[in-house]
């Protein structure tokens, strides 16, 4: 079930635009941002004030890596694995990072609090290689500093 | 040196806030075109200008314009979007623009829509971009209390609306016709051209697409003139303005600069980015991004513009170099920007959907030394089929440009993978 809020925030999102179809990843970004994740069954919830079906609001929502359609957890780690990042290195961070956490990509820690994802180019390039933690980006990143930048998130 | 674009960013200082801007000159072009000029007279001003568009294509701005309808009798809203969706690896100009300096965006977007008379404007930007999100969103408002946005612009009749919209992911979104299907809330597939998006774009209204570099230049073209944004650039350049151009890899000061339009490929390696890191020597780079061909030691002299990069095989694409050194393996290389591309392939068309994912597979066995001689035909045979006018976008035959020249440059080091059953620079 769609919270008040959440359904507010939609039909917000909704009047904005000429169809109520073109609202969907907005949509879809709304139900996120406040669960962390689309469920099937919020996908569902969501479908019906879009006026699409499931499946249709689905295909929408797998396009786009960043709609995360499996639980994820608290915070999201993106590494970069783009050209200038694996250039400088970046598979040390991706090593180290597996490694301490005990999880692969796609995966998150058992306690909830990571997940660990590869990423497309951050844009940051001269300052490669880089990560971001939830909003936080990260640059210049050594294996040695992830054990630190780890520790600010619960 | 003139550095329009960047000559109020100061790296770590936060951007200008609309009243500092306003003292230092922001939207006088805005209060420009409103009173002084015509539509027509602002497109033809930019077209004299040579301004060509900065996301990778150069095609002339002010002629993609002129093919919007103009009139009181065409299909309305029409729209302006900033394509700031910059996704192409290696590639981090935008992100200076946006953080650094969001209303001199705000006021070349006022230009440009002006100038095709739209209603509406969107600014389309990545997610990764927090900062520019908060930044923009900021600078929107102010705009909009200041009255430089919304309903009859400075008294003169003249409306326009502004609306970010922060990305969810995928590289398909910079290309401008998949661009409008996400905006539109699809799947980020691209559109067959024609109609161009001049003509049907977003939600089938005429619309506009430039990137942030090229609005960014709006306004000192509208204050300057056309023949001193020509006079920007490097003696016989044929290109016009300055240029923000970047250099990554292991060269000992990467970074990203606003320079003349034709400064050499030298220049920018050994003066701005400090050449070298000491122990590592350059084999090669793409000079504008993951989907262009590489340069190599014998184009060091070749000038970054358009038409001289062009004219030695490769693009001059976004301007952001990545350089390839003598400790990274080429095939390695290679096998990331197609990992990449395959990924990043929306799957709608064939060869696309299909190839690029093979590429990246034979890649890979030629770099873990499972490769056989037979396989560098598979990866020729690919660099022509999914060539231009095969596939239904540019991002397949993107994505051939670096493996095309590295096969043409590098070819002794696959061969040299294939005949020792290894990669040299790992073991």
């Amino acid at each position: 079930m769609l919270t008040q809020e959440e359904i507010h925030q939609i039909e917000h999102e909704i009047s904005l635009v000429p169809s109520k179809k073109a609202a969907c990843i907005e949509a879809l970004k709304v139900v996120q941002q406040h669960r962390g994740w689309v469920s099937d069954e919020d996908l569902k919830d969501t479908a019906v004030l879009l006026d699409m079906s499931p499946d249709e609001l689905d295909s929408v929502a797998t396009f786009y890596n960043l709609i995360f359609r499996r639980q994820v957890g608290r915070n999201v780690i993106l590494l970069c694995d783009s050209i200038s990042c694996w250039v400088m290195g970046y598979e040390g961070l991706r090593e180290h990072l597996m490694q301490k956490l005990s999880i692969k990509y796609g995966e998150t820690t058992p306690d909830g609090r990571f997940t660990l994802l590869p990423n497309v180019c951050l844009g940051t390039c001269d300052c490669a290689p880089a990560l971001m933690v939830g909003n936080d980006l990260y640059q210049n990143v050594t294996p040695e500093q992830l054990d630190d930048i780890l520790s600010k998130y619960n | 040196m003139e550095k329009p674009l960047t000559q109020h960013i100061v790296p770590g200082r936060p951007p200008l806030s609309l009243k500092e801007y306003e003292q230092v000159g922001g939207y006088q072009s805005v209060r420009k075109v409103l009173k002084e000029m015509t539509p027509a007279e602002v497109q033809t001003l930019v077209k004299d200008s040579n301004l060509r568009g900065r996301g990778g294509a150069g095609f002339n701005t002010g002629l993609k314009w002129s093919f919007v309808p103009m009139g009181d009798d065409v299909p309305r809203p029409k729209y302006l979007v900033a394509n700031a969706d910059e996704m192409e690896p290696g590639t981090f100009k935008d992100r200076l623009l946006l953080e650094g300096n969001p209303h001199q965006l705000i006021e070349g977007m006022i230009v440009a829509s002006y100038a095709i008379q739209a209603d509406i404007s969107y600014v389309f930007l990545r997610f990764a971009y927090k900062l520019a999100a908060q930044e923009i969103t900021k600078a929107i408002n102010e705009a909009y209390e200041a009255g430089y946005l919304g309903k009859n612009i400075l008294g003169s009749g003249y409306s326009l609306e502004m609306h970010l919209h922060t990305g969810v992911g995928r590289y398909m979104c910079g290309e401008e016709t998949a661009l409008l299907n996400a905006l539109e809330g699809k799947r980020a597939n691209p559109r067959a051209k024609p109609p161009f998006p001049q003509v049907s774009g977003l939600y089938g209204k005429p619309t506009i697409v430039n990137n942030v570099e090229t609005l960014c230049c709006l306004p000192h073209i509208v204050n300057n003139g056309a023949e001193w944004f020509k006079g920007l650039s490097r003696n016989k350049s044929e290109d016009a303005g300055t240029k923000l151009y970047g250099v990554s890899g292991k060269v000992n000061k990467p970074g990203c600069w606003e320079l003349p339009m034709g400064v050499t490929v030298r220049e920018l390696l050994e003066e701005y980015a400090g050449g070298m890191k000491n122990g590592y020597k350059f084999r090669g780079a793409l000079p504008g991004g993951a989907s262009t061909d590489f340069l190599v030691e014998e184009h060091l002299d070749v000038k970054m513009d358009y038409n001289s990069v062009a004219a030695v095989g490769s693009r001059m694409g976004t301007g952001t170099m990545i350089v390839l050194d003598d400790q990274t393996c080429p095939v390695g290389f290679v096998q990331n920007l197609q990992h990449f591309f395959a990924q990043e392939s929306c799957g709608f068309c064939t060869p696309c959907r299909e190839g690029l994912p093979w590429v990246e597979k034979v890649l890979g066995s030629i770099d873990n030394g499972t490769g056989k001689q037979t396989d560098l035909n598979i990866l020729d045979f690919h660099t022509k089929y999914l060539g231009p006018g095969n596939t239904f976008c540019a991002l397949a035959p993107g994505a051939m440009e670096p493996l095309q020249s590295a096969l043409k440059y590098f070819r002794e080091d696959f061969e040299r993978h294939i005949h020792e059953q290894r990669c040299p620079w790992r073991s």
